[in-house]
């Protein structure tokens, strides 16, 4: 179980505007600035849960991991990880936990990932078969292949993160910060990844704390979102709620020929016109009427409904939340 | 954090600090070439004692002291503080803080790793001391001549510690390898790397009583250019032993307080 009670980080930072003066000026009195990254977040995630962690760039998401796992000292609060105080870093919450931070590489940059994996198993005390069957399973699932005896430095970034997740589990972890896992990664590889942190929450109860810049991951993985913005806590709970209360109006697509704009527009209102493929938005209640409209009357094929993209959500709901702050 | 668990993860730890060793090769040969003053102050030492002795040294005495001086700093010299400053500093450092195994001893190995590879180089050095300086001048004691090694990995600890509380700065301060250059001056000054305690002025001899520079250099020296007695000799390791002891509390100390202000920059 993770739990965070009015946690705050908060960073002291060098102000300093551009120019030769500021720069000699600052050698002798220097302005600091307090940000708040994180400002008073509280939430509870049990044992099993997969949780999508969202905000928009510098809304304290990669801060709040890192205190979560124990990389930094909460300012002020309270916060348990599975039963321990991250920030004291024993070694039985080390040996439980793991983060994976997409933009940085926990493998020994000029060396083999083959040799962080055996360092990991040596810290984290894995017994020899069972490192072996764990580094065979994900060696499979992530395609590994001879990825694992070329330098950390020569590989891509795809490539690099297949081999980071890899390290990130090889002592099976029940709890899973994971910052943008994705990155770098094709489509294909994506899906992969998503279904491979499905099964692994599956089989080992785990938790699951995702950050992603795409959507796509939290959409397919995440049945419950935490929102912050500006370092403070905007949503938590189902991610269908939350698009429910902030964009209601469905989405509805369909393939029709020579449909005038006017009859269209009593329909709902037109987000996309793509040839004769087009998607309206259309409120929940007028739903069935328009469908049974358009099958009806317009005969339209390939006719799709759905729930707006979530990036439109949080764009509505960062909207309102700058708004509220300005 | 158990002991065990580091002394069972140690040889793993040491195999993969060998590898990084060899991976970086061409760096660490630099790093070697820098530390060849005592060479240079062979030849001026030598140059000035050619016809008489200075301050008790001849010429064979001031080659056997650089020469085991060039040995000591070989096997004891560690670069742990920059390896920190720049961890800290890119944020690299949090990988290693989500290991169950604390950075000191990972440290360790990693530094530890390097020694084969520096005695590779002070063992031809050892050779060239005995067949230039010429036996005569080195101690003979059987005893004297086993507890050098042991004075020497105390050494080697003792630099570890003081580098590790050294690197620590960096939680501190942005930017903090300027530190290392005033550290070497005080280390070049007060450990005899430079000159020969005995030949320092009195206030900087009595001052390097007090600081872990003479125990990182000076003392082992002792032990492989001047006979000593058994007292002596345990009165110079005890010397170590208690350096030893406040330069790990002193890493420790710096470790916890710099710890907590770790912003693990980067993302």
């Amino acid at each position: 179980m993770i739990s965070a009670k009015n946690l705050t980080k908060h960073f002291r930072v060098h102000k300093r505007p551009p120019g030769f003066g500021a720069a000699v000026k600052s050698l002798f009195v220097r302005e600091y600035e307090t940000v708040k990254a994180v400002d008073g977040v509280s939430f509870t995630i049990e044992r099993g849960e997969r949780v999508g962690f969202l905000g928009p760039n510098g809304a304290g998401k990669t801060t709040t991991l890192k205190v979560l796992s124990g990389l930094l000292h909460p300012t002020s609060g309270e916060v348990s990880v599975e039963g321990h105080v991250p920030f004291q870093r024993e070694a039985a919450l080390l040996q439980k936990i793991t983060l994976v931070m997409g933009q940085k590489s926990q493998l020994i940059w000029d060396l083999p990932p083959s040799e962080t994996y055996a360092l990991n198993r040596a810290v984290f005390d894995v017994p020899r078969e069972r490192f072996d069957a764990t580094l065979k399973e994900l060696t499979e699932l992530l395609e590994l292949g001879d990825l694992i005896d070329k330098p950390a430095r020569q590989l891509s970034l795809g490539e690099r993160m297949k081999c980071e997740l890899a390290a990130a589990l090889l002592h099976s972890p029940t709890t899973l910060f994971l910052d943008e896992p994705t990155i770098g990664l094709d489509v294909a590889m994506q899906l992969a990844i998503r279904d491979f942190v499905r099964r692994y929450n599956q089989q080992h109860q785990a938790t699951v704390l995702l950050t992603s810049h795409y959507m796509d991951d939290v959409v397919a993985l995440c049945p419950r979102i935490i929102v912050i913005d500006r370092g403070k806590l905007v949503h938590d709970g189902e991610l269908k709620g939350l698009i429910k209360a902030m964009d209601p109006d469905k989405r509805v697509s369909f393939t029709a020929a020579a449909i005038d704009d006017d009859a269209l527009g009593k329909l709902g209102t037109v987000l996309t016109k793509d040839g004769n493929r087009i998607t309206l938005r259309v409120p929940e209640r007028e739903l069935p009427g328009v469908v049974s409209h358009l099958l009806g009357e317009l005969k339209v094929a390939d006719l799709g409904i759905e729930d707006p993209p979530l990036e439109d959500v949080l764009r509505v709901m960062f909207g309102k939340s700058h708004e509220a702050a300005s | 954090m158990s002991v065990a668990r580091v002394i069972k993860a140690m040889p793993t730890l040491l195999r993969v600090g060998v590898a990084e060793t060899v991976a970086y090769r061409a760096e660490f040969i630099v790093w070697v070439l820098t530390t060849t003053q005592p060479l240079i102050m062979m030849s001026l030492m030598t140059f000035i004692t050619r016809e008489q002795s200075f301050g008790g040294y001849d010429a064979k005495q001031f080659v056997a002291y650089y020469m085991a001086n060039l040995i000591v700093r070989q096997l004891t010299g560690n670069w742990v503080a920059w390896q920190m400053m720049e961890e800290v500093r890119m944020g690299t450092l949090a990988m290693r803080l989500l290991r169950p195994i604390h950075p000191f001893f990972a440290y360790l190995a990693s530094q530890a790793a390097a020694i084969p590879f520096r005695a590779v180089i002070a063992l031809p050095l050892a050779i060239i001391l005995l067949v230039s300086s010429g036996a005569e001048t080195l101690p003979h004691a059987g005893y004297q001549l086993a507890l050098a090694p042991v004075s020497i990995f105390l050494a080697w600890l003792i630099a570890f510690a003081v580098m590790y509380a050294l690197g620590c700065l960096a939680f501190f301060l942005t930017q903090a390898t300027g530190i290392g250059d005033v550290y070497f001056g005080l280390f070049s000054l007060f450990s005899g790397y430079l000159l020969p305690l005995d030949l320092m002025p009195h206030p900087i001899a009595v001052i390097a009583d007090y600081t872990p520079f003479k125990y990182m250099m000076y003392v082992p020296l002792q032990f492989l250019t001047r006979a000593q007695t058994v007292e002596s000799c345990l009165h110079l390791l005890a010397g170590q032993a208690i350096w030893l002891v406040i330069s790990i509390a002193l890493a420790m100390v710096m470790w916890r307080r710099g710890i907590k202000r770790f912003e693990s920059v980067g993302t």
